[in-house]
């Protein structure tokens, strides 16, 4: 178990059945979302959240219309053109900005190298939901923590894979140590460019981007934000040492103003 | 880069569905822009305390003091009201971890509500003078300095004749000292390190602000300091207070223009819709209440108006700044342009490779 696990999420093999979703909240007991229906596409859970830790992103591609949705006019006049279909997790990225800024020690790095919340430890400070760069980690209101994909911490620990990669049954979760994960997701970029897809590319399997590597990563069909993800995500607290800076500075400035309200008047 | 740059247009980008792409903050109000109101006001008049009772302004360091003191506990009175238990507030003390603002921050909280405390329990001591010897003299003194109201011999008070006589020996140093702890050290950084607290996440207008949110709210906790300062200090000795105040107006206003010319599009929320618009009224109010500070010094009317515009222009700077970054949050074009941008022009967000492997 010295191995970096991850998370490898092919999406042009995903068929949208949300088995990912329902073995997730099946297996770590997680809350329902309360049967929104958004009325914009088959995807009535929106977002990850406190309690969506697996979360199926559908994209009604439009005919003859790129843009994303918003933007398409009378989209019912014009079909779809085909659907772009997503399941989006917790990247366990290797610079987390959640578990930087959490000031309780609650966030934490398991063994296999990915990120988890303490429900038992967890102050409900609410800080690492906005320091997320990807909008993962969010506060379950009634209970007042916050909860986010832990990648079945309790299952690795027995040796079993997590309870959505087990479930899904078309291979589009893939669980495994990650740098053998991103060897095989390069091949797999490679094959859908010779079947005559260059639109394929991988997502956050850099260990050179703004989150040093996701622990979780993505082969998609289109840009990222149209899945709902960020193009290029930095770790918030990449700049902390120069946000202190500023801040001495202010501090600094905030002594130099008072007493020079105070000189001159003795 | 500018052929880059045209690629993509600020108003066409693509969305899931128009959905934020990262989740708001979750922070109520009013709980958290009042506590960043209280923090910012008793850090700097703590500072203010400090430099009144260095420089024998007895009434002003007493009245600045005691503001510390209260600011830091009703500060703190909000922040569990944001947290939701008491004890949430000492979970956080459970560890030290520099990489946390909030970490740091509590702290930061912890340690100046327990100086400024010391330090307004000498000051009060300290208020009533009654006829019986002096014990001790403040730690300190600048020399040459005007002694206002304060003798040359400080009689103990009434307060002070209730104490062990051994508190009532020790209370004026250790209240020098812990003013000046605060004053120097504790103070600055508690009207500032909220602004670290807000950049520190991935929300566009407040990361994006993060040179220019230490000075705006460093600037909003003199000017409210100096409106609480004027408001209940008697004139004579208010002088100071109405310079503070003036001065944070200065640099609040200055630290808002700059922060909205240099940020561009992050910026955009705040001065769009309801964050616009606090920020409108919050810089009126600011400006405002610092010109009348400049010309109060004469009237009473005069000094009540200044304060307490300065102080409603300082709270809702905070209430601005929270809801501009929750909507800059909300929506998902102030996440994608930018970062958008930033790959078109080749420059795309990079870490070193990480220093650890995973045992």
């Amino acid at each position: 178990m010295t191995e970096r696990m991850g998370f490898f999420t092919d999406t042009s093999v995903c068929i949208g059945c949300k088995a990912c979703e329902v073995a997730c909240k099946e297996w770590n007991d997680v809350p329902d979302d309360g049967f929104v229906f958004r009325a914009t596409s088959y995807d009535n859970t929106g977002s990850l959240g406190a309690s969506t830790w697996r979360h199926v992103a559908f994209i009604e591609e439009l005919s003859r219309v790129p843009a994303g949705p918003g933007q398409s006019g009378d989209g019912g006049s014009e079909g779809i053109e085909g659907w772009l279909m997503s399941s989006d997790v917790c990247k366990h990225c290797t610079h987390a900005a959640c578990l930087d800024v959490c000031p309780t020690g609650a966030l934490f790095r398991t063994e296999f190298g990915t990120v988890v919340v303490q429900a038992d430890v967890c102050n409900g400070c609410g800080y690492c939901v906005p320091a997320c760069p990807y909008g993962v980690i969010d506060r379950r209101e009634r209970d007042g923590r916050a909860f986010k994909c832990t990648m079945c911490y309790d299952r690795q620990l027995g040796g079993l894979e997590p309870a959505c990669a087990k479930a899904c049954p078309t291979d589009s979760i893939q669980f495994g140590p990650l740098e053998e994960l991103r060897t095989r997701a390069e091949e797999r970029v490679e094959r859908l460019h010779e079947e005559g897809r260059p639109q394929a590319r991988l997502y956050g399997a850099s260990p050179g981007d703004g989150v040093g590597g996701a622990g979780a990563f993505f082969l998609l069909l289109a840009d990222p934000e149209v899945y709902g993800l960020p193009p290029d995500p930095v770790v918030t607290t990449r700049d902390l040492p120069t946000m202190w800076r500023w801040a001495a500075g202010a501090a600094l400035s905030l002594v130099g103003a008072v007493a020079v309200s105070f000189l001159g008047r003795g | 880069m500018t052929r880059e740059r045209e690629m993509v247009p600020e108003a066409e980008f693509r969305s899931y569905y128009g959905q934020p792409v990262i989740k708001p903050p979750v922070w109520h109000e009013p709980h958290m822009p009042t506590y960043l109101y209280l923090g910012g006001l008793s850090g700097a008049s703590s500072v203010m305390g400090a430099a009144a009772r260095l420089s024998g302004y007895g009434r002003l360091a007493r009245t600045a003091g005691v503001t510390a003191a209260l600011g830091a506990t009703a500060g703190a009175v909000f922040l569990v009201a944001e947290l939701g238990r008491p004890e949430r507030f000492l979970n956080m003390l459970r560890v030290f971890k520099p990489t946390s603002p909030m970490s740091m921050g509590s702290w930061i909280l912890a340690v100046h509500s327990g100086l400024t405390a010391v330090a307004a329990a000498s000051e009060v001591a300290g208020a009533r003078p009654v006829s019986r010897p002096a014990v001790a003299r403040p730690a300190f003194r600048v020399t040459g300095a005007r002694p206002a109201s304060r003798p040359a011999a400080r009689p103990v008070s009434r307060v002070a004749g209730y104490l062990p006589s051994a508190v009532a020996a020790v209370l004026p140093l250790a209240g020098g000292a812990a003013s000046l702890i605060a004053g120097v050290a504790t103070g600055p950084l508690m009207a500032t390190y909220t602004a670290v607290l807000l950049a520190d996440t991935a929300v566009p207008a407040w990361h994006e602000a993060h040179r220019e949110l230490p000075f705006m709210f460093a600037g909003s906790a003199l000017a409210s300091a100096g409106a609480a300062g004027m408001l209940a200090t008697p004139r004579a000795e208010a002088g100071p207070a109405r310079a503070v105040a003036v001065l944070g107006a200065a640099v609040e206003t200055a630290a808002g223009a700059v922060l909205e010319r240099r940020l561009g599009l992050a910026g955009e929320p705040y001065h769009q819709g309801k964050a616009g618009r606090r920020m409108r009224a919050a810089r009126v109010l600011t400006a405002g209440g610092g010109l009348l500070a400049t010309v109060a010094g004469r009237s009473r009317a005069l000094t009540a108006l200044s304060g307490l515009a300065l102080t409603a222009g300082s709270l809702l700077v905070r209430f601005g700044v929270l809801e501009a970054g929750r909507a800059s949050a909300a929506d998902p074009k102030y996440t994608v342009v930018p970062q958008r941008r930033r790959l078109a022009a080749g420059e795309p967000a990079s870490l070193p490779p990480p220093a650890r492997t995973w045992p």
